[in-house]
This record gives structure tokens, sequence and C-alpha cells, in this order.
């Protein structure tokens, strides 16, 4: 635009160099590892690429992620919705306990979170002897993955949805109820809408955690091949065993997920900023129907 | 339909928010609960809504108990300072809702539902607006619809929580008005919040004046106006002159504060019940004229007595008669005043001036 330099900006040499230096640290230690693993799983051709892909293994790896997220996700949407309620809305003994609680996943990690839960369901574990009594197969299995998937993706969604509900207040609930409206219908009608955004983008975070959990998973799985296999254990096991192709296919489904996310993300964001921006507009002037 | 609220209390920890209150409102009475922030009239009104509960005390619609009614079968009105419109609906849908959230046995068909916004939306002047949202409105359009939208049920009873506060002076005037003619024409009990005294003795046909969690006083505009029944009611409403004065019997002296006692007295006066005299006669104060200010229809005289600043409000035609200037020395005589001693009135417009001059 004009050559006027502003008065208080940096000078032209400082910019470049700031910027010089970001784009170089994202490149080296972001944009380079992504390349690089396109550029290791395609080194042997497509043919290679997705012979390795088409692997029974592989596929039943990539089915397990998938059926993890798809039953992790309901439940900790459930969840998320449920303490994000309660926090924001109402005011009880221990709400600050329980906001602690939640970030607890953030704090502990992943495989100290996987120990506790074969403590807790192992065969020597607490439960151990009742569940084997019954023939309940916990760890070693999906339902232990599952949990271990739980744990580790809790916060996003709660974490995401409490400062939305809480900027928002309580006034359009109690105008629901007010007007009649069932606590579902206010929920449905009202809550829901205002919050989808949010709750879509808390979604998103924890989908991308939940596919990509490796720690947590890798204690209670067992990796029996394609059976308790999830994609990034699949990805370690063919790696040790020199499979370089086929590790670096695996994961380059998971770096897909990655810029699917990232895509899905900037959307969302996106959206959610013009939902602010609306939220907060500025009143028109004033208008007396004169 | 009519309220009644009987010996509510209800305190927040250690805060009492409201101490035994009792209150009735017939029906077609539109009622202000005026007072200062933090004296419990938001309260009580959502109390009366059903969107908080009391700790003591009962709730009566039509004479029928509904302290333990959920609100949403109240049938209140309910209309927020902040207006709380629905954000991701549009003005028509935000209308509609009351009507589309009924059981499906009393809900109307989408014809009615249709013809009924319409209607309402004509009422408040905004049918015209029908397809926007709510953030592309103004303040003043945003309440009225909020007033639409709650009217939609056909409520027996509508609550207004500061409904104007966060509007601009003029856009409050007229919606004032406004909301008088509506209530007029619709025969239902309504009740608003608000720290605005000019409001409240505008618009409302009774005034309960609300301090920590009390009722001061309860009744029309001009009573509590012109005949306030405690200290607090005489500063909360209007600008009011304090004289400090001992009490002998039923004779109220004006004195100095230094030797006020146990029996020491405040009287009260409006600035225009105090009329300035040029000359001195039995039972008027001396008094210095310190400033002269004339604000619209008014003057508003500042004079000193004894080391103390009062108001004197004249009419502009009172002022050129009387010509005054800062620096002369007038004669203050009160026309009508009230004594308190702490909270307890002892006396109307007796006053014994001698003392004072």
């Amino acid at each position: 635009m004009s050559a006027v330099r502003r008065v208080n900006s940096e000078s032209r040499p400082v910019r470049w160099a700031l910027l010089t230096l970001a784009f170089l640290f994202l490149f080296l230690f972001l944009g380079l590892p992504l390349l690089a693993v396109f550029a290791e799983a395609l080194r042997q051709g497509f043919g290679p690429y997705a012979a390795a892909l088409a692997e029974p293994d592989t596929l039943a790896a990539i089915r397990l992620t998938v059926v993890v997220a798809l039953l992790v996700l309901p439940l900790n949407l459930v969840f998320g919705v449920a303490a994000a309620w309660a926090i924001a809305k109402f005011d009880f003994r221990g709400k600050s306990l329980l906001t602690t609680l939640i970030d607890l996943p953030f704090a502990v990690s992943p495989v100290v979170a996987g120990l506790l839960f074969i403590l807790i369901f192992g065969r020597q574990g607490w439960f151990g002897p009742w569940l084997a009594e019954h023939d309940i197969k916990i760890i070693f299995a999906l339902p232990g993955m599952i949990i271990a998937t739980m744990f580790i993706t809790v916060p996003y969604i709660a974490r995401e949805l409490i400062p939305l509900m809480q900027a928002q207040g309580k006034d359009e609930e109690e105008a629901a109820v007010s007007l009649g409206a069932s606590g579902w219908q206010m929920f449905r009608r009202v809550s829901l809408p205002n919050i989808k955004w949010g709750l879509l983008y808390g979604v998103i975070l924890a989908n991308a955690r939940a596919m990509g959990e490796f720690g947590a998973v890798s204690v209670v799985s067992g990796h029996v091949r394609g059976e308790t296999n999830t994609l990034p254990l699949h990805v370690e096991i063919l790696y040790n065993e020199y499979n370089s192709v086929g590790a670096f296919a695996a994961a380059s489904v998971l770096g897909l997920l990655a810029l699917v996310t990232l895509l899905a993300k900037t959307v969302v964001e996106w959206r959610m900023a013009r939902e602010t921006a609306m939220l907060n507009a500025e009143l028109p002037p004033e208008k007396t129907d004169k | 339909m009519s309220i009644e609220v009987r010996n509510i209390s209800k305190r927040f920890g250690n805060f009492v928010a409201l101490d035994n209150i009792s209150l009735e409102i017939p029906t077609g009475e539109l009622v202000a609960l005026l007072g200062p922030s933090g004296c419990g009239k938001t309260t009580l009104l959502r109390i009366i809504a059903g969107m908080e509960s009391s700790d003591t005390g009962q709730v009566l619609f039509h004479g029928e108990e509904a302290t333990h009614v959920h609100t949403r079968e109240r049938r209140v009105g309910f209309v927020f300072q902040h207006y709380a419109l629905f954000r991701h609906m549009t003005v028509f849908e935000n209308v509609a809702f009351g009507l589309r959230v009924k059981p499906r046995a009393e809900r109307p068909a989408e014809g009615e539902i249709r013809e009924r916004v319409t209607r309402l939306l004509q009422l408040v002047q905004l049918d015209w607006l029908a397809d926007r949202y709510p953030s592309q409105l103004s303040g003043g359009q945003r309440q009225r619809i909020a007033l639409a939208r709650a009217l939609a049920v056909e409520p027996k009873v509508l609550l207004l929580d500061e409904p104007f506060g966060a509007l601009d002076t003029q856009v409050r005037k007229e919606l004032r008005r406004w909301l008088r003619r509506l209530h007029d024409e619709m025969h239902i009990a309504s009740v608003f919040v608000t720290h605005d005294q000019e409001e409240a003795l505008e618009v409302a046909d009774r005034v309960v004046v609300m301090n920590k969690g009390r009722i001061e006083q309860l009744g029309t505009p001009d009573e509590v106006y012109s005949a306030p029944a405690s200290p607090f009611v005489y500063r909360f409403l209007g600008n009011v002159n304090v004289f400090r004065n001992r009490v002998h019997g039923q004779w109220a002296e004006v004195d100095r504060a230094e030797q006020a006692g146990k029996d020491e007295a405040l009287a009260f006066v409006r600035p225009h019940d105090i009329e300035i005299q040029r000359d001195a006669s039995p039972g008027a104060l001396s008094a210095g004229v310190l400033h002269v200010q004339a604000i619209g229809p008014l003057v508003r005289v500042e004079v000193e007595h004894q080391g103390e600043i009062f108001e004197v409000e004249l009419t502009r035609e009172q002022h050129q008669a009387l010509a005054l200037a800062a620096g002369e020395t007038v004669w203050l005589r009160p026309r009508n005043l009230r004594v308190f001693q702490g909270d307890r009135m002892v006396s109307a417009q007796t006053f014994d001036l001698g003392a004072g001059i």
C-alpha cells in the first residue's frame, strides 16, 4: 500500500527476521515431518503403498480405531455437555473440585492412566477375580481400550463448552421455561443451538485425540494383531519389523486425519467467530418510530 | 389475575435478601418495585416467577397456592433486563416459541400461530422486522420483541425485571408510556422492577419502595413522593433538605448538630417546599444565598444556614419576582415538612423556628 512506515511498528528487517524465524521453525518441526511421512510411504510408488494399506492387519487396525472413536465420542459428548451444563449453570458444593477433576487427564501421563486401569480391571487387579468369574474381559480387549480412550479425551468437550455456556448465562433458558418449555424442549431448542459450534469444535479435537492416542491404549491393548491393535499401535509394530513402507503408509492415514482435523477446526473456528461477532455486534442507533 | 405474597423471606448465605415481605397486587394493577441495587426487588420478582425459591412464605395467584408450582406452569410473562431473546431464532420464531412448545393437544395450528404472532408483532409495531435476528435490532426494538414474546402465551401475570434499564433516556421514556397503554389494554396484574424513581412514579399505579430486603413504603406515586413514610423514602425519591433539630414535646427545634443528643431528630423538606422571603418574619430562618442556577423550568438556589447547605427550587416566576443574587441574605420558610426520630415519624408540619434565627 503506502510506503510510509507507521511510527510505532517495528523496522522492516526486524519484522522479516521474526517472520522468517517463525516459518522456518514451523517448517522444520511440523511441515517437514508430515512431508516425510508421505514421502516415505510413497517411496516405492503408489502400488506398494496401496498394497500396504490393503494389508488385512492394517485394515483391521483402521477399523478398530474408527470403532473406538465411534463408541467413545457419544459417551464423551453426553458427559461433556452434562458436566459443562452443571458447572456453567448451577452453583453447588464441589464445583471447583469437578472443574479440576475434568482437567486431570491433561495432567496425568497416558501410560500411568493405562496402568491404573490394569490395576483396577487386570487379572491381578481389584476387580480381576470377579471379572474372570463372570467371563468378562476388559483389559487386552475392546472395553479396556474404550475406557482408556475415554479417560484421555474427557476434558476436550467440557473444556470447550464451559466458558461458552458461562458467557451465555441462564437468561435464555429461563425465558424458555417461563414460556412453558419443558426441560428437554429448552435444551433442544435453546441451549443446544447456542452451543452447537463449540460442541462441534470439542468433538473434532476429542476425535483427533481418540484416534491418535498411543500411550494409554498401548498399555491396555495387549497388541494382538488384527484384534486389539489401533492404528498408532500398528504403526509402531510395523516399524519395529523394519516394514518401513507399511509403517509409513499407516502413518500417512493418521497424517491425513490430522490435515482433515485442521481443516474442520478452521472452518468451525471461523463459524464460531462469526457467531460471536453477531452476538456482540454493536447495537444500531436507537430509532424511535416517529 | 391477582398476585399475593405472604411472609416471604430469603437468604443467600449470610445476606438477607428478603425479610418477611407481604404484598398484594390486584388484577389490573401495575406495580413498581423500587429500590437501590441489592434491596431484594429482583429476588422478589424472581420468586413470584418461580425462578427462585423462597426460604419461608407463600406465593398465591388468584388466591390459589402457587409456592411450589413450576415456572412453566405459572403462566407468567417474564421480561428480562437484557432481553434474553433466543439469538439463533428470527424475531418471528422468538415470538412463536411459547406457542410451539405447547403440548400437542393445546398447540395451535401453523396458520393460527402465524396469525397470532403477526398480530403481536403489529401490537408492538415491529411486524416489519419478523425475519430479522435479534442481533440486528436496536435495544428498544429487542425489548419490545421480548414483550411480544412474553404476551404470546397469554400470561396471567406480567413480570418485568428492569425492562428499560439498558436503554437510552429517549427510548426509555417512549417505552414507558407504551408499556402503560399495553397494560391497560390487557387487564392483568403487572409488576416491574426498577431503580429509577422517575420511571416508577410515572408508570405505576402503586409503588413499593424497598430497602435492605424490607418494604419501606407502599402507596400511590403521589403518596410515596409527598408523604414519605421514612427518611430512606425521602432520600430515595427526589431531592430533600435535612434540618437537624431537637424535639421538645411536640415542638421541634432547629439546632446545630453538635448539640444533638438522643432526642435528635431530622426534619425533611423538599426543595420546592421552601419559600424564600426578602424580609424577616416570625419563624423564618436566615440564610445566605450561595449560588443561583436555572435548570429547565426551575431555578435552583443554594443557600447556607448555620454552616449547612440547603437547596431551594423556585419557579421562574418566583425567581423573577425575588431577583436573587449570590451573597444576599434571605429568610427561609418551610411549607411542608416531616420530622423523624430514627425511622419513626414524630410530627408533620410542626416546626418551631424561633431558636434557629
